[in-house]
């Protein structure tokens, strides 16, 4: 009952203040390289949270989009933390979200500002979670703030690397 | 551009390399393996996936099931059952002393090419190559042998169980596999085809992997006597794992051995 207005509102204030608003909106992820002898390149979420943790808008999903009958989908639960907040709730593939897994490295995703018409300004968590077969499950959270030019960063300990997120004008 | 082709070619390399380390974990796990009393029951669970003793992937076949009771006399499983995820069967303890459960595989696997076409050959080491098609070209014969364990004790431990057979990788006991407690150390040896087996790559995972974050897995090299040493770091159930394999040489076929046992440890 609450959302409805709200989105509405959203929705009306996006149409009304695109221009003025028209930030955009980027990711770095580094996925680190793991010696190990069977390694397979993980799985990873990036989603906007509120600082109360509801998430709000997954970014992105790579996942093994390419295996026969849609099987790489079996593991999407591994990424137990986005599955819960809104993954079980999507449908994969999704355009402009899903993607093929990343080798190790440093990549970037831009989300134009046309997807985020609809975010409200104001303090949120841009979330990246990683599960890796025969690996391990690392999430990294980093707080940042929508409505003018800021950076943020945080680092992950096993299964990511530097996260990194850019709002620029 | 050309970084996005660098990163690709590296992880073409990177899948390439450990082909072997695709397939799946192969488990045989006891309900329980420390048990006293004049008789006890113990059921046990068979199946092969990523994340060891979790049955979400596939049953195990048990046709080579071989159970050795303390008197070195062979047992029959009880109420075989293969579902989709996990074969399982009971085993009814009626001797004081520690039991192998095994379920062993050996044999030879082939691929040769008939007028042109790949084909595949399995079976045993008698059959072969008589068994293969006249005319069959490029062949290519792996001589296996795999061993997939565990031991369970009623009362007191023994050591009737582990005298070699000498064909594959095969546990030795310095510990005995029954006697494990969490901050203790272990020490096993491995053999290959009875030999002490030196520089084999041991992996210890623990189960219960889906209820932590990180997989928390060992590994160790074996030394010159085939021994390793393992401190345990808490109580569980263990998936103990050693694989070698040897390029064809002369006459002699290459060959693979594997020894996946699982071992529980107290707290």
């Amino acid at each position: 009952m609450r959302s409805l207005p709200l989105i509405l509102t959203a929705a009306g204030l996006g149409l009304a203040a695109t221009p003025a608003l028209a930030q955009s909106l980027s990711v770095a992820v580094e996925i680190p390289r793991i010696a190990s002898a069977s390694y397979h390149r993980p799985y990873v979420a990036i989603w906007i949270e509120r600082p109360d943790q509801t998430a709000v808008q997954t970014l992105a999903v790579w996942y093994d989009i390419a295996l026969p009958a849609g099987e790489g989908k079996d593991w999407l639960k591994d990424m137990r933390t986005w599955w819960r907040r809104g993954g079980r709730a999507m449908t994969m593939p999704a355009d402009g979200i899903s993607g093929a897994t990343r080798a190790p490295g440093r990549h970037t995703v831009s989300i134009p500002a046309a997807r985020l018409r609809s975010l409200p300004a104001g303090q949120y968590l841009m979330v990246v979670e990683a599960a890796r077969e025969l690996g391990g499950r690392e999430a990294v959270r980093v707080p940042f703030r929508w409505g003018g030019p800021n950076t943020a960063n945080a680092t992950g300990s096993t299964e990511l690397g530097a996260v990194r997120v850019t709002v620029a004008r | 551009m050309k970084k996005r082709f660098a990163l690709v070619a590296l992880a073409a390399a990177a899948l390439a390399l450990p082909f072997a380390a695709q397939a799946h974990r192969a488990w045989l796990a006891p309900s329980s393996t420390v048990l006293s009393g004049a008789e006890a029951w113990v059921t046990f669970d068979a199946g092969m996936s990523n994340g060891v003793f979790i049955a979400d992937h596939a049953a195990m076949r048990l046709d080579g099931l071989t159970i050795t009771a303390p008197d070195g006399s062979a047992l029959e499983a009880q109420n075989m059952m293969r579902g989709r995820y996990r074969s399982t069967f009971d085993l009814h303890l009626t001797q004081q002393g520690t039991y192998r459960i095994a379920n062993l595989s050996s044999g030879i696997s082939a691929t040769y090419k008939l007028n042109g076409e790949d084909q595949r050959w399995r079976g045993s080491a008698a059959e072969f190559p008589a068994a293969l098609p006249a005319g069959a070209t490029e062949v290519v014969a792996t001589r296996n042998a795999n061993r997939i364990e565990t031991y369970v004790t009623l009362g007191a431990p023994t050591d009737s169980v582990f005298t070699l057979k000498g064909e594959g990788i095969e546990l030795v006991p310095v510990t005995h596999p029954n006697d494990l407690v969490a901050g203790e150390a272990a020490t096993f040896k491995l053999t290959v085809d009875g030999q002490p087996a030196q520089g084999l790559t041991v992996t210890i995972a623990r189960g219960g992997s889906r209820y932590r974050d990180n997989p928390e897995e060992m590994t160790m090299t074996t030394g010159a006597d085939g021994a390793f040493s393992v401190t345990w770091p808490e109580a569980g159930m263990y998936w103990v794992n050693a694989q070698v394999r040897k390029p064809a040489q002369g006459t002699d076929v290459a060959t693979s051995a594997q020894y996946n046992g699982s071992l529980e440890v107290l707290p």
